[in-house]
């Protein structure tokens, strides 16, 4: 459409050239992204109204799949109300964290590489290493932290395996796992100008002043964009619980992307799965813009290299 | 410091205010040692654990440092099932085809991008960056349909092939890079009469091997980590990846019921298939640390 927009000015000969030049450079993931993702989008939109397993062919079923999710399906509405739960409660906790975490890291401090790296590391390790030392952490029997809970006479904790606390563990480990939010903020914090501060200070502010005069709005653009990368990638949380309690007790750590996942690659329900998926975009879509729109009113943009 | 805050602290220290100092210093180590505790022990616990016997997996209390070190539990944990394969399928199947695709493609795409000028450019850039918002649930069940109508289930090419078209996350970085470099050498060598893609080969891909070598870093620890891909598209246990290989260990020794050495076998295990990535970290760590920062900030 860029490309037609730009024909439609008459181009010379010149930029035709150098039109054709930079397509075929870039054609690649042209092609990719009709391939790869255009088409898939476009296709998940029809199958979305179709009964389809793969074996037989797609039978058209209409507004059928959404009809049942919204109206047939009690395990839907469980399922939105654990990822209301998940994303309420980890996207806040973990943006608030990992700001501190940076603001720490940010000030004059002895190993301060060294404890950067012990943020980083727990966020690249692959990801079924992490799962398999906190089931290991939080096992009922064998976990360090009820053997020594017990030890001591208390009652332990079922961190997997209760209802009330199998959510909050998941949040408990997803905070382990943010260093990249922690050094995108601390590379955010480096920019911050001394100047400001300086300034500050000789008029009297104290540290608390300055950090919530110049420090966060100074680092409002990347707090804005840490809060809608970890909202789009907590929405679609799947492998911690996949592999820490595959959507139990009772159902109370199934999430969005785990239900999408079963309907699909379980049950065989392709139809149903991309009826999902596409509830799931409008939603993140819509709050996305949402929080875009709000951010008029705290995103300052106006300072530094830009 | 200029001499203003000098001043200032110049004057707060001749009020005898030094205390009023220290303390603010004294709780900002005891958070961050605290935090930093708290993020290492899990790692800590895995490698530790990989080293002990199973009554001191166990033992109250906790065994912090096991002597002697169960050194002979990552030799048995990896021979308890076929985890080389496993390693060599994470690697040649995997990684190494991605990661060649993925340099090939990205570099190619990211310099139509950045080095020349044509209509449209940046809003197909734009395009191509905004495709990183898409919620990877929503074209995870059409691709699915595509590769199965295409008879590549159980194969690695449903991962592989699309790197052949470009990653949108690495077009990005490596454009990044690209427009750093002096527009004057490409300049020089087309008043000289080299192609575009003369200049793109000899001159600034050779300028790009550091973005190259973030590139490579970042897609093999990428395919490395990746369990989601291999286990929708992977189904055989001879195909499987190190990632699956470990969740197979987890469920034999589930499944025997509390075997014997279950979680220092799965520890040691874990320890073998994280070790590249921290190590990979900790000699390439400015690399990493730009590598995210930038990405970050200027997205």
């Amino acid at each position: 459409m860029a490309v037609a927009a730009a024909t439609k000015r008459r181009l010379s000969r010149g930029e035709t050239r150098s039109l054709i030049t930079g397509l075929l450079f870039v054609s690649p993931w042209l092609l990719g992204f009709l391939i790869w993702t255009l088409y898939p989008l476009v296709s998940s939109v029809y199958y979305s109204f179709t009964r389809y397993d793969l074996v037989r062919p797609a039978i058209w079923i209409g507004l059928g799949n959404y009809q049942e999710m919204f109206f047939d399906d009690a395990r839907f509405w469980t399922v939105v109300y654990n990822t209301i739960y998940y994303v309420g409660l980890s996207v806040p906790l973990g943006v608030m964290t990992a700001f501190l975490m940076a603001s720490l890291l940010n000030t004059k401090l002895v190993l301060r590489s060294t404890f950067r790296a012990i943020f980083y590391i727990p966020s690249i390790v692959p990801a079924v290493c992490s799962a398999m030392v906190w089931l290991f952490i939080f096992n009922n029997q064998y976990g360090v932290i009820n053997n020594v809970l017990r030890a001591a006479g208390r009652p332990i904790i079922p961190f997997l395996s209760s209802i009330e606390w199998a959510k909050p563990s998941l949040i408990l480990i997803s905070l382990w796992a943010q260093g990249t939010a922690v050094v995108i903020f601390l590379a955010a914090l480096q920019d911050v100008p001394r100047s400001l501060y300086e300034a500050a200070t000789v008029d009297g502010a104290n540290a608390l002043h300055r950090f919530w005069h110049i420090t966060i709005p100074m680092c409002s653009p990347i707090i804005l964009y840490n809060l809608v990368m970890s909202f789009i990638g907590a929405f679609q949380t799947f492998l911690m619980p996949y592999l820490l309690t595959n959507g139990g007790p009772m159902a109370s750590t199934e999430f969005y992307a785990m239900n999408l996942y079963r309907q699909a690659f379980e049950f065989g329900r392709m139809g149903k799965a991309c009826a999902l998926a596409w509830v799931m975009a409008l939603v993140v879509a819509v709050l996305t813009a949402l929080l875009f729109r709000s951010s008029g009113s705290w995103v300052f943009y106006g300072g530094g290299d830009r | 410091m200029t001499a203003a805050t000098q001043n200032v602290r110049v004057t707060a220290q001749q009020e005898g205010k030094s205390l009023s100092r220290v303390i603010p210093e004294i709780v900002k180590y005891l958070i961050v040692i605290t935090l930093a505790v708290s993020y290492a022990f899990p790692l800590y616990w895995m490698i530790s654990s990989a080293l002990k016997t199973d009554p001191q997996v166990y033992r109250i209390p906790p065994v912090l440092v096991p002597n002697p070190a169960q050194w002979v539990n990552f030799i048995n944990a990896w021979n308890s099932d076929n985890f080389t394969l496993y390693t060599f399928n994470s690697i040649f199947r995997y990684a190494i085809p991605y990661m060649l695709f993925t340099i090939a493609s990205s570099s190619v795409v990211a310099y139509g991008f950045s080095r020349l000028r044509w209509p449209g450019r940046d809003k197909l850039f734009y395009l191509c960056i905004g495709t990183m918002l898409i919620p990877y649930t929503v074209t995870m069940v059409p691709l699915f349909i595509i590769f199965s109508q295409l008879k590549w289930i159980g194969t690695y090419w449903p991962m592989i092939f699309p790197a052949l078209f470009g990653n949108a996350f690495y077009i990005f970085m490596l454009r990044q890079f690209f427009m750093t470099l002096p527009e004057e050498l490409a300049e020089a060598a087309r008043i000289d009469g080299a192609s575009e893609l003369g200049i793109f080969f000899r001159i600034i891909l050779p300028l790009a091997r550091p973005a190259l070598a973030v590139v490579a870093l970042f897609s093999f620890m990428g395919t490395w980590n990746d369990y989601l891909g291999p286990l929708i598209y992977i189904n055989k246990y001879t195909m499987y990846p190190l990632a699956l290989g470990i969740q197979k260990l987890r469920n034999m020794m589930s499944q025997v019921g509390n075997a014997p050495l279950a979680y220092p076998y799965l520890m040691a295990v874990s320890t073998i298939a994280a070790a590249p990535i921290i190590l990979i970290f900790f000699f390439a760590q400015r690399t990493f640390i730009e590598g995210i920062a930038l990405t970050g900030l200027k997205g």
